[in-house]
């Protein structure tokens, strides 16, 4: 058996997805013995790879920067994996949707003009700061996923669930208790 | 105008949200540098309608590393316009989450995120600069850490039944009380915890031998320093009142009310970030910039009020004149903390009130203001609600730790760079030191976003038409 070359990545979201990963606690001592984790906030890789066997998505798709990465990894990664209820659904980023037509440049307002004493201005320049999307999407309206993942975040025992069998070439199966919403 | 500007950004421009410009003068020499996050949520606004009693909820969504910090401060907030004052029993366990809050935290950043810089060397090709190196080239010490970090989430688990986003901290109180079992869970793993954090301070004495020219240039320079204190001028995580100090040392304004923090703090927008920089408003922006965290508090207070812990302050503090200015030492005050969080956590299960079922004060809306203030791991954390009669939010300001550390953040690249550039190329030992000289703020860009571990690297030196004079990277 291959080593599994597994990805993980962050968008619109709290990183309590990615904290819950880390309760896997002493399995991540175990999972480096049979996967390579090859691209995560937690690791240091320039570029998402080609090749990847799995990937766990966190976070919704908020600003152009996500969507442009997101794309990237749907062609490069076999198995996706909508990881905890803002990939999922959208979640608490989509609270902003509800907002209307208008609401980007209404958060920006309230952010940067009222709650600011110092410089009242709208973030912008050079494109360094990316653009806010319209509308907050979760991770399967804008590429197709293979699994999804609830829980906000997914316990660590229920991360496990997924990813144990994919280690040795099973096909997961997720059902019960294991697919909570929160 | 022949200044130049070289930007470092994660390639991917996500798993850090943030990137970094530095800009040159005329002689090639470093003449500023600023941080961007580039990761905004828009929770102030959205939350805009909604009753206050969701907020503990709803904000611990803004973070899920310091989200006890959020449910905690917004809890606060929320007995402030009930206008309650909350049982002994559920302050107590607030404060007991709270603390193992700042375990799994500062655990987290210590062993899992910093460690690998000072144990296997900043030369080590960044692939395998991170905690799967170390579990590959120590794996006791990574397991020590792993599992430090587990206590401090275990006791968020024991008291409100997740390690992440307890539904547990509402205004009035908490929801739950701690049993024996979990008394016992949390008091039976202490002993380990204890050995684990003597031999981070080992380690880190060596690490300190080891880098002086890092603790001289790693954010050493005169800035003020905010953080709670108890009335006696102890440390506080949870409760007291704001104290400013200078580097020299110097109490500037103490017991200052942290509900009137609009009275002396206020925000400046940075055109090109989604973090906003707080100031202390008497001394103005930028002179008013001020250091929160780890670093802070120990500055500000004068004792731990935990013996084995104050052993260790008293060491810190000699390292410093006056204060200790050198955010190269934020790692050996985190270590310092979880000493302190372990011996309060420690006597805390002493406490018979613990085991109290009388937890939560009920009462309607008394006042159409309140703000809640706590010290998350990363700083003081500040949520300021205005409600109308049915307690519908009107208007959130919340003040983030790392915002408060924005200034001094791009104060420390400017000086790592300042150090390392010369002339029109990048070298590459500049990009490993800048990329630590951020992680010694822990800075959790989440509460606003976050960046986590290594920020994979890309730098462009840019001349005055935009053209790429040269460029590097590293991953």
């Amino acid at each position: 058996m291959d080593r599994v070359r597994l990805a993980t990545v962050w968008f619109g979201g709290c990183s309590g997805c990615h904290m819950s990963f880390l309760d896997l606690d002493e399995f991540l001592i175990e999972l480096a013995t049979k996967a390579d984790l090859v691209y995560s906030p937690v690791v240091d890789t320039k570029e998402y790879p080609e090749n990847v066997d799995v990937c766990l998505i966190e976070g919704a798709i908020c600003n152009q920067d996500n969507l442009d990465l997101l794309h990237k990894v749907r062609v490069r990664t076999k198995v996706l994996v909508a990881f905890g209820d803002c990939a999922v659904t959208a979640n608490v980023p989509a609270i902003r949707n509800q907002l209307g037509a208008g609401n980007k440049e209404s958060v920006l307002q309230c952010a940067y003009i009222e709650n600011a004493r110092h410089n009242q201005s709208l973030p912008k320049g050079d494109g360094i700061v990316p653009l806010l999307l319209p509308r907050v999407m979760p991770v399967h309206e804008v590429v197709k996923v293979e699994y999804f993942l609830p829980g906000c975040p997914p316990p660590a025992d229920r991360i496990k669930a997924l990813i144990g069998p994919m280690l040795s070439g099973a096909a997961p199966k997720l059902e019960g208790a294991q697919l909570k919403f929160g | 105008m022949m200044s130049k500007r070289i930007v470092i950004e994660p390639v991917t421009r996500i798993e850090g949200h943030a990137k970094i410009s530095i800009f040159m003068d005329n002689e090639g020499n470093v003449s500023d540098a600023e941080f961007h996050v580039v990761e905004f949520r828009g929770f102030e606004k959205f939350c805009e309608g909604r009753p206050y009693s969701e907020m503990p909820g709803i904000t611990q969504r803004i973070c899920g590393i310091c989200p006890v910090s959020h449910t905690l401060a917004s809890a606060k907030a929320g007995d402030a316009i009930m206008a309650v004052n909350i049982p002994p029993a559920a302050d107590k366990l607030r404060r007991l989450m709270n603390l193992g809050q700042i375990v799994q935290s500062h655990a987290l950043s210590f062993f899992l995120l910093s460690a690998p810089d000072f144990l296997l060397g900043w030369e080590t090709p960044p692939a395998q600069r991170n905690v799967f190196g170390l579990i590959a080239s120590n794996t006791g010490l990574a397991r020590a850490g792993i599992r430090l970090r587990q206590f401090g989430q275990e006791i968020i688990e024991v008291l409100g039944g997740k390690k992440i986003h307890p539904a547990w901290a509402v205004p009035g109180g908490v929801r739950n009380p701690l049993d024996a079992e979990g008394q016992a869970r949390i008091r039976a793993r202490l002993p380990e915890s204890f050995a684990t954090i003597k031999l981070a301070f080992d380690l880190f004495e060596k690490t300190m031998e080891t880098h002086e020219r890092e603790i001289m240039i790693f954010g050493n320079f005169p800035s003020l320093f905010m953080g709670l204190v108890a009335p006696d001028g102890s440390w506080e995580h949870h409760d007291g009142n704001l104290r400013f100090i200078d580097s020299s040392g110097s109490i500037i304004a103490d017991q200052m009310d942290p509900r009137k923090y609009c009275e002396f703090l206020g925000e400046s927008v940075q055109g090109s970030s989604y973090l906003k920089s707080p100031y202390y408003t008497p001394l103005g922006f930028p002179d008013g910039m001020y250091r929160v965290g780890p670093l802070a508090r120990l500055n500000v207070c004068e004792r731990m009020g935990a013996p084995k812990a104050d052993e260790e302050l008293r060491h810190f503090k000699s390292l410093g004149r006056g204060a200790v200015t050198s955010s190269f030492l934020y790692h050996y005050a985190r270590l310092i903390e979880i000493l302190a969080a372990l011996e309060f956590i420690e006597r805390s299960l002493e406490d018979p009130d613990l085991l109290s079922e009388d937890l939560r004060a009920d009462a309607g809306i008394n006042s159409l203001r309140g703000v809640g203030v706590s010290e998350a791991p990363r700083g003081t954390l500040f949520h300021d609600y205005t409600v109308d009669r049915n307690g519908l939010l009107q208007k959130v300001n919340l003040i983030v730790a790392t915002g408060q550390n924005n200034l001094a953040m791009n104060q420390t690249v400017a000086q790592i760079a300042r150090h390392y550039v010369r002339g029109k190329t990048i070298p590459e030992a500049m990009l490993n030191r800048v990329e630590h000289g951020i992680r010694c703020y822990d800075p959790c860009l989440s509460c606003s976003t976050h960046a986590l571990g290594q920020m994979p690297l890309h730098v462009r030196l840019l001349g005055p038409d935009g053209a790429v004079l040269h460029e590097a990277s590293r991953g």
